[in-house]
Parts: C-alpha cells; structure tokens; sequence
C-alpha cells in the first residue's frame, strides 16, 4: 500500500481518522472518507486514469466534478459493475474496486495508440466516408469500430440493487446548493413555503467547498453551516445531497436522482440504491452554477493538465495537491485565485501565463509577491511528455492573437491549470425552452427570458462575484415564494462578500501555435477526441449549423454531452465561418444532464409489477392441471393443456377433436363484457353497430360489427337483450377497454341527449363455454333449472337460472360451429362453476381447451377474429358480412362505405386458400402472388391472416385477404417462402359445417 | 409532462388523461347527402397549428369525462379548459 505522496499534511474537508483502501486497475491504494475517486487518485501521485475514445491517447483528471470527460471507470465487478462513472464524483469508500476503460492490454501500454499515429487518415467524418461500401459489410466494420471505439462494458448479469420512486409536489424547488442556492432556499423556506433544496455533491455550499472566500467577514463555509441548520430547522424543507436535477420538462416537472446508497461499501437491505423524484414544483430556482472551460492550446490532453479551478478544489477541499511544479495558463481572473489557494495549500506554483497583455491589479501583484512568475500576452504552444505532462514551450501571441512569435520559452512543470473563462450551466434553463441570451465579455450563454415559472440565481445567471450570486438567491427566493403564495416575514438582505476588482476575460477560442497541420492536436471536446482541425474541416466540407458539426465531429457527444467543449467548440466554429458567434445558437439541451441508470427510471416497475397481470377465477385450475399460458393483452390465458409427452400439435388436435365429437370446455372469462342500460340503449346500439337492434326480443342474442367513420371494422361480438332497456355486450378480449370508451366518447361528445349509462362487467362475470355435441348434457348433469330442449332454449338466446347451485345466464351462442352454451356466474363462483362442469362432463369425455383449439375451430369455420382478419384498413364488405350492413338505418362507418374507394372491386377481400400439399401450414403473415418469378419484384396481391392445422379436415387451413379474392375462387396462386413455393387453390372461407346445422340443433 | 386542469376533478397529471384530436369537429348532420367530398373532410382533415389549438382531452384515469382544452402548441401552455357542449371562452392572445 503506497502511502498518499500528495496528500497535504493538514486541511480539506476528509476525515483522517477514516481511511479506506481501494483498489484501482488492480492495484492498493489508500485514502479517506470524504475523498473522491479522482481525490484520492491524486494524492497517490496517480493522473493516468483513461485512454481517449478515439486515438487511445494518455488522459488524466481534467474536473473536479460533474462536467468531467477523462476520469470514466468501472466501477465494482459482477451484477454490480458499472461503467462511465466520473472517478471526480464517485465517493471512495472501504473496498472500492475501479478499472480504467477503452484501452488493452493495459492502460500505461495500450495498443489502441496505434490510432494516435494513424490520426492523419482518421478525421472527422472518417466512419463516414471510409465504411460506407459494400453496404453489407458494415456490420463487420461496425464490430471491429465498436471494440476499438469504446466506453465501460455493461455488466451481463441482472441488476441486484433495488430503486425507488417518489412522486412530489413542492411550492418552491430550489437546484443547486451554492451560495446563490442556499441563499434562495432561505428567503424561501423563511416565508413558509414547502422548499425542497437538491444538490448534487455530497454536501450543501457549492464552490465555497472548493476556495477560500469570506462572507461576512467569516469563513464562507461557517455561513453554509449557519444556513444549513437553518433550513434543517424548518419544517417544509425537504435537503437532498447527491441528488442531480436531471430534467426540467413541461409545466415545472423535474426529475431528480437522489443515490442513495452508491457511495457505501455495504447497502443497507432497506435503502434502494437510487431514488427517483419525481416533482411538482410551483416555482422553481435554478442556481446550477457554472463550468470552468479549458483553453484548447496545442496537446492540452496530457495528463497533468487539469481545471484550475479543479486543482484548486483538489488542494483545498481534498487536501491533495495536484502537483509538485505547477504552471498556470489562464484568459481570466479566477486562475490568480486559484493559483494563490494552490500555494497557501502547498503546491508550489513556478509560472502564470497569461493571454492577457500587462496583468495588473491586486490578483496579479499577489500572486507575484509569492515570487510567480507572471507571462503576460503569450500563450502555451507545445507541451510535452506521454503518461504525463513534462514541460511546457511558450510564446508572444500577436497582438490579434491569431499567432505567435518570438522566443520559446521552455518551462518544467508536473501539472498545467488552465483556465478559458466559466461557462454558465444553464442546461436545465435550456431544456424548460427559456431562450439565452450571449455575454460577449465572458464569452458564454446566460439565461434571458424564462419559458416556465422559474426563477435564476447566481453564476449560471451570470453573477460574476460571490456577492451578487447571494443577492440574486435572495432576490429570487423571495420572488418565488411570493409567486407561490407566500410572503417573507422579515426582509432577507444579502450578506457582504468582497471580493478583488474583476479584469475581464480576453477570448481566445483557439490558441494558436508555431505547429500547424493535422497532427497537431488541439483538443476541444476530450471525450470524443474532437480538435480544431476537426471542426475546420467540417467548415471546409460546407457544414454550417452547429447541429450538424456535432453529429459529423461527434463533439458534444458522449457521456458528457460537451459540458466543456461545447462553447469552445461553437467558438472555433465561429472563427472558421467569420460568423458572429451567437448567430449559430447552441446545439439543442436536452436531458439528461448526466447519465442516469435505468435501474433508477424503472424503479420497482419489474417483473410482475411492470406491467399488471390479470388471471381469471378459474386460473389455479388450469395451473394445476398443466395449462401452458398465452399472453392476451395483460390477461393469461391458457394457450393449450398438454397430456404427459403430448406436443403442442398433438395437444391442440385432441382438444379440437374432443370438442368437435364430444365436448370442450373453454374459459371465456377474459371476455370483453359491458352492460348498458337506459331508454336510449336500444338507439345507441344502432348508431354503433352495422345492423339493426331495435327488433330483437328480449333474452335474444345478436352478432354484431362495429366499424369506426371511416367504414374500417374495429370490433365484433355477441350483445344480448336482457330487458327491454337493458343489454349486455360482450367484446373481443384485447378491445373491452378500448370498446367502453368508444362508447362512451360517442354519448358524451356526440350524442349527450341520449338517455343511456354503461360500464364494464368484464370482471364481474366468470364464463366457462360448453361447445359439442354432448354440451347439453352435460349442462344437464350439472344440474340446472333451465328447459335445455332446443325449442325452449334455442340458438341465439339467452336464459336466466341455476346452474349447479349458482346463479347463472347461459347464452347459447358459437364460436366453434357446435352446440354451444356460455355459462356466466358471478365471478366469486367461477372457480366452483369450472369444477362443477368438469365433473359432470366426465363421463361425457370433457376436454379443457385454449386459446389455440378456439382459434382452430372458428378458423375451420371461417369466423374473424378482429386484429388477425382485420388490421383497421378492412371494411364488412371486405369480409364477406354484407347481410350484417343495415341498408335502412344510418350508424357510425355507413356513410364511408359508400366512399370510391370502400366500393371498389379489387380490394382485398376475406377467402379461404387450401395448399396443394394439405400437410403444409402457411405461415401467418405471409405474401400471395399470382406466379412466382425468378426475381423480385412481383405484385403482391394479399397476404395470409389465419393459417392452422385443422384435424377435423385432416388437412391445412388458412384465411387471406387477396385482391379482387371472391372472384379467384377456384384459381391457383402462389405463396413465396424461403427456399420453396407453396401452391394455393382459392376457396370458401369457411371450411365446415356451411349450413350451421351443428350449432343450431 | 403536462399538468391538465380536468374542469370536474382539477389539475392532474398528463399520464392520467388520453388525448382525442382537434375539437369542435362537427359530425355532419345528414350523412347521406353529404359530398364524398366534405366526408372525407370530415374524416381525415384536421389542423395542425403552430400556436393556440382547441383539442378534446379524457380524464382517462378518473372520472372518465371528455372536454375541451385550448393549449398552444409551442409553449404547452394550457390557456383554458371548458365542457364540453360549452362554446370557447374568449381567450386573450
């Protein structure tokens, strides 16, 4: 175990007294709680942390923080594993196991190098241009890119943590705990309001964690502390930390991920790992802050090369110097700053470059009074060495700063801090569409004019000095409580927070060098290996819109999504088209800010809780006796029963058979069923069905189509009189719900005079369906009230009684073509109805049948199913159900039957089609042409809806819409499969039993 | 994700309602005599407005009543809600 070379003696805000080894590319290290990855990293002396996307080049720890491209590892092994995760923001705890990504066989030998070398034939565009032809073996180059090319590995086994997640509405939601957030959440929270306050980092204070400032007069950290116990105090707070506000969507709903338990060496069982919260908010506060941007200089990639701003987080938050010999290379003030934090600390910094001519002030003179050697209005040219940075070379830039002359001055360093100014992150401002607003000075986008109920503070609202970020969280605080409501009780004046007058920024997107040409890296966006060279080139090939640079440079891509290359990127761009730069926009924000887990969006919504499952009464018996299950919508419903060793085939042509000569049992009970009731049932029913209700007597039974206003059928089934003004209609399974709003939609929009009230009783009744020869006796020794002779209860009605001691309607109705009657009880005797009836009917030979047999035996008799026979595009006449279509009544579809195109004669029309080999079963789905030729293209002229074996013909069956199909009965046509073709004679549709004599005897 | 004010229950959550195309579509009277023409007017042409769009919502989810929302299609911003066989209430632009 090494023993943490750059850890400072003293400081930062770690607990000493808890260390924690971890183990990094498989190596022990050692460092504290409070400590990062990329904290603890660095105090072990250790900056090589990655290999670049692209040309596997050397890369280090550039941020502290979120915005990090470089430090992505893996992090833990097995189910657990996860990849891309910022070592900056992981948490280092007792056992932490990490890896480095992208490279192999090791990340200090890495034989991806090989792409750095080859950089001059692989720019911008290169996937492109290069792997385009054959188009058929993109696949293979695709396999090849995609392992050369890459992130972390997405671990294989199941996920085994557990997620949450939390619905919330709050008055005031404040994002980002800074001083300009803390700030708001107080003058907030003081008027009363529900205050919920997120933050990202493990504790409250922003930027403040990572400096030296003062608020009044004190530490600022001793504010945060007093604020925090404040809001702690009130009682409509609600405090996250390491909870990221990812999205900012429609009408205040944001989304925010709160992990819970990522950073403990072992989960407790009660805490999911990661929470989603889902809020509300009436107002919110956006105090994001901001991202420091790098100065995109000539190899600015080599580890060691890091965010001043970062390195001074490092040395003041972490204790953990970056360095022993530090450069600084800056445009603006913040860099003194930090460079001054760096020496208090103990990282000695040797020179300041800055590209500012002349610095002066009060920054300048303290840094040099710390014996730093100042470089004004020269720029860094070159740098050099591999694992990590070495040396420096800088020169005088031009007075335009398009160049450099002179000297070279060489400089030894260990670390460079860069500094290109601060970028405001304004990407949840963006993503709720407030429009930005360019600050030429600071070279950035700052939030203008807000699209939602949302307030800004602080730097991402562009407050330069800590005074202003606290007056704005005031100020916006106080506005949004207002806005919402509540009024402040005592006004909240801002605390005074001095600090050095500011010198402005001097932009420079592109700092030039005395080395030009391809090989020349001037990197703008890390992660995705994009140089200046890269986005010129795709100015020269005629891209102008930034949205189309990124897609071609992919900068801005990735898991970082260009948090620090974005501006930068836009500036070069800017340059290359003498384009004012924020005529070009930015590219579109979108969520999420950062990479959110799956695990986390999905919460508890897994297995059986992701989607309802819905049984019916009957379930525990067909469980019980082998039932294998179809899935239909969300119920389960048995598919087929095999016997021992019995195959699905075998299975399905025992139980077509037994209720073809004998009898079946099928559980109906998913059924679509709703009962309407009302004066106006009756007309109701006309205007939605084809034919016509108004004659049918009470306890009759009608068949019934029902099409949308364009004449397309969208359901059918059997509704039954059960009073004069009280019917009962059943729909097919998957459209019950889909049904009763149609209904519904229809008396409320169109028809609100009608007298008539639905709902559904699908689950109210149980249905158990007797269909065979021997259903009414069976039916008869289960014991029941009801005349079963077919005088008394014929086809197509329905009769009121007992049926093995349950109160029960029997509607005899068909959809196998046999002797049928659906027995409907209360859905509580379900269960006893379904064993009633197999007893009883075991001397009869009662089989069980699914889904599968049903689907035989209406097939063999040419009944629809709609969804499989109809696809929204079939009218009746389609099918063949002309005598269903009332000529003298109007009902919703009528007129549109009447339409050019419902009244042609080559639409596809419902037929049966027989195969010359009558063992052959088409597949579903499959295409019809009138002669098969050598080559595609052949008109297809139809397609194959319903294809079985049918046992009780002992041959194949299959339904087809075909063009023109009535007339072609008798014809052959022809069937295209892979490696053969089937021949196909046209026929009836329906294949048994025509006259209907087994159903209505 | 939209915030509906149902006019019978109060402001819900988009996932609770279902969407039901533009409003104030009215089903021609005597369908027979109209023109293939106007019926397919009536079948298939809706608007599609950058701006304020009058539209039929259900509160799927809860009390199962169908009304009307005016929402601008660019901000989202649901400027009224009404019943439905009311007329449109005046709206400032």
């Amino acid at each position: 175990m090494s023993t943490q070379p750059f850890r400072l003696p003293r400081g930062g805000r770690i607990d000493r007294a808890r260390p924690h080894r971890f183990i990094f590319n498989g190596r022990a290290y050692s460092g504290y709680a409070g400590d990062t990855l990329a904290a603890a990293l660095l105090a072990n002396g250790i900056h090589l942390v990655g290999r670049s996307f692209k040309y596997h080049r050397p890369r280090g720890i550039v941020t502290a923080g979120v915005e990090e491209p470089n430090a992505l590892v893996q992090l833990g092994v097995g189910a657990r594993s996860e990849p891309n995760l910022r070592a900056t923001q992981c948490e280092l705890y007792d056992g932490l196991i990490a890896t480095s990504q992208n490279c192999w066989p090791s990340l200090r030998f890495d034989l991806g190098a090989i792409n750095d070398r080859l950089a001059r034939f692989l720019p911008a565009g290169f996937y492109y241009k290069t792997f385009m032809w054959p188009p058929s073996a993109w696949m293979q180059y695709e396999h090849a890119i995609r392992r050369m090319a890459g992130l972390g590995t997405a671990p294989e086994e199941r996920d085994s943590d557990r997620y949450d997640k939390r619905l919330v509405h709050c008055d005031v939601l404040v994002v980002g705990a800074g001083p300009a957030g803390l700030a708001a959440a107080l003058a907030a929270g003081r008027t009363g309001a529900r205050v919920i306050l997120a933050d990202e980092q493990v504790e409250f204070g922003g930027s403040l964690l990572s400096g030296s400032a003062e608020i009044d007069g004190r530490p600022a950290l001793d504010w945060v502390a007093r604020a925090t116990a404040e809001l702690d105090w009130m009682a409509e707070a609600k405090l996250l930390r390491r909870a990221t506000v990812f999205g900012y969507y429609d009408h205040n709903y944001l989304a925010i991920v709160e992990r819970v338990a990522d950073h403990l060496a072992n989960p407790g069982e009660r805490e999911p790992r990661q929470r989603l919260w889902k809020v509300r908010a009436r107002q919110v506060v956006l105090a994001t802050g901001a991202i420091e941007r790098p100065l995109i200089f000539r190899d600015n990639d080599r580890p060691g090369i890091m965010l001043a701003g970062a390195a001074r987080a490092y040395a003041h938050r972490y204790a953990a110097v970056p360095g022993r010999r530090t450069v600084v290379f800056t445009n603006n003030d913040s860099a003194y700053a930090a460079a001054l934090d760096l020496i208090e600390a103990g990282g000695p910094v040797t020179t300041l470059i800055d590209i500012r001519a002349e610095p002066q002030g009060e920054l300048a003179d303290a840094v040099r009074a710390h014996g730093v050697e100042v470089i004004g209005g020269s720029a860094i040219v070159a740098t050099s060495g591999r694992h990590r940075v070495k040396g420096v070379e800088v020169m005088r830039l031009t007075p335009d700063g398009t160049g450099v002359a002179g000297p070279v001055k060489y400089r030894d360093c260990d670390v460079v801090c860069m500094s290109g100014g601060w970028t405001p992150a304004v990407h949840l401002f963006s993503q709720s569409r407030g429009t930005l607003a360019y600050d030429s000075t600071h070279g950035c986008f700052v939030p203008s004019r807000a699209a939602q109920a949302t307030h800004v503070a602080g730097i991402c609202n562009g407050a330069w000095t800590l005074a202003e970020c606290l007056r704005q969280g005031f100020t916006a605080g106080t506005a949004a409580a207002r806005a919402a409501g509540f009024v402040e009780v005592a006004a909240a004046a801002a605390p005074p927070a001095p600090e050095p007058t500011a010198t402005p920024p001097r932009i420079l997107w592109a700092v030039p060098s005395d080395r030009a040409g391809t090989t020349s890296k001037h990197f703008v966006d890390f992660q995705n290996d994009v140089t200046v060279a890269d986005i010129q080139l795709a100015a020269r090939e005629g891209y102008r819109s930034v949205e189309h640079v990124k897609r071609y440079t992919t900068s801005g891509m990735g898991t970082d999504q260009g948090k620090l290359g974005n501006i930068p990127a836009l500036g070069v761009l800017s340059d290359v088209l003498a384009a004012d730069l924020p005529s070009l926009g930015t590219t579109t924000f979108r969520p999420p800010y950062t990479p959110v887990s799956f695990g986390a969006l999905t919460g508890r919504d897994i297995d059986a809780l992701a989607d309802p499952i819905r049984v019916t009464p009957m379930h525990d018996w067909h469980v019980a006796n082998g039932a294998i299950f179809e899935d239909v919508g969300q119920w389960k419903r048995p598919h087929f029963y095999p016997r021992a060793g019995e195959t699905m085939r075998a299975a399905v042509d025992r139980e077509v058979t037994a209720a073809r000569t004998a009898v079946g049992i099928l559980d109906a009970s998913t059924l679509g069923k709703i009962d309407i009731q009302g004066p106006d049932a009756v007309t109701l029913l006309n205007r939605i069905y084809t034919n016509g209700w108004t004659t049918l007597e009470a306890a009759r039974c009608r068949y019934g189509l029902m099409l949308k206003d364009d004449g397309m059928v969208i359901d059918d089934g059997v509704t039954t009189r059960l009073a004069p003004d009280h019917f009962h209609m059943t729909t097919t399974t998957g459209n019950a719900a889909r049904v009763l709003g149609w209904l519904e939609e229809w008396v409320q929009t169109e028809w609100p005079d009608l007298r008539v009230y639905m709902a559904s009783v699908t689950e109210q009744w149980a249905v158990a369906t007797l269909s065979g020869p021997r259903a009414r006796d069976v039916l008869a020794a289960a014991g029941t009230d009801l005349d079963l002779a077919p005088t008394a209860f014929p086809s197509q009605s329905m009769r009121q009684g007992a049926v093995a001691g349950m109160p029960a309607r029997v509607f005899r109705v068909s959809f196998t073509g046999e002797l049928s009657y659906e027995v409907n009880v209360p859905a509580r005797c379900g269960g006893a109805l379904w064993e009633a009836l197999i007893a009883a009917g075991a001397p009869f030979g009662i089989t069980p049948y699914g889904t599968e047999a049903m689907h035989v035996l209406r097939a063999e008799k040419g009944f629809i199913i709609v969804g499989q026979e109809t696809d929204g595009t079939v009218t009746p006449l389609d099918l063949g159900l002309d005598r269903l279509v009332s000529k003298t009544k109007d009902f919703i579809g009528k007129r549109a039957l009447l339409r050019p195109d419902t009244q042609r004669s080559d639409r596809k029309q419902l037929v049966g089609l027989l195969t010359e080999d009558p063992n052959e079963v088409l597949p579903e789905g499959a295409q019809i042409v009138v002669e098969r030729r050598p080559e595609p293209p052949m008109p297809m002229i139809g397609h194959v809806t319903s294809s079985y074996f049918s046992p009780t013909l002992g041959r194949s069956i299959a339904l087809a819409l075909i063009v023109g199909g009535r007339a072609r009965h008798g014809e052959t046509l022809c069937v295209p499969l892979l490696g053969k073709t089937v021949k196909v004679e046209v026929a009836e549709s329906c294949f048994y039993d025509r006259d209907g004599a087994r159903a209505n005897g | 994700m939209l915030r509906i004010p149902c006019p019978y229950c109060g402001p819900r959550d988009e996932t609770e309602f279902a969407y039901g195309g533009e409003a104030h579509i009215a089903r021609p009277q005597n369908p027979a005599t109209t023109t293939d023409a106007d019926w397919a007017d009536f079948l298939f042409m809706r608007k599609n407005p950058k701006g304020r769009h009058r539209e039929r919502w259900m509160h799927a989810r809860g009390c199962r009543q169908w009304f009307n929302v005016e929402r601008d299609t660019v901000t989202h911003q649901i400027v009224t809600v009404y019943r439905m066989g009311e007329p449109p209430p005046e709206t400032p632009r």
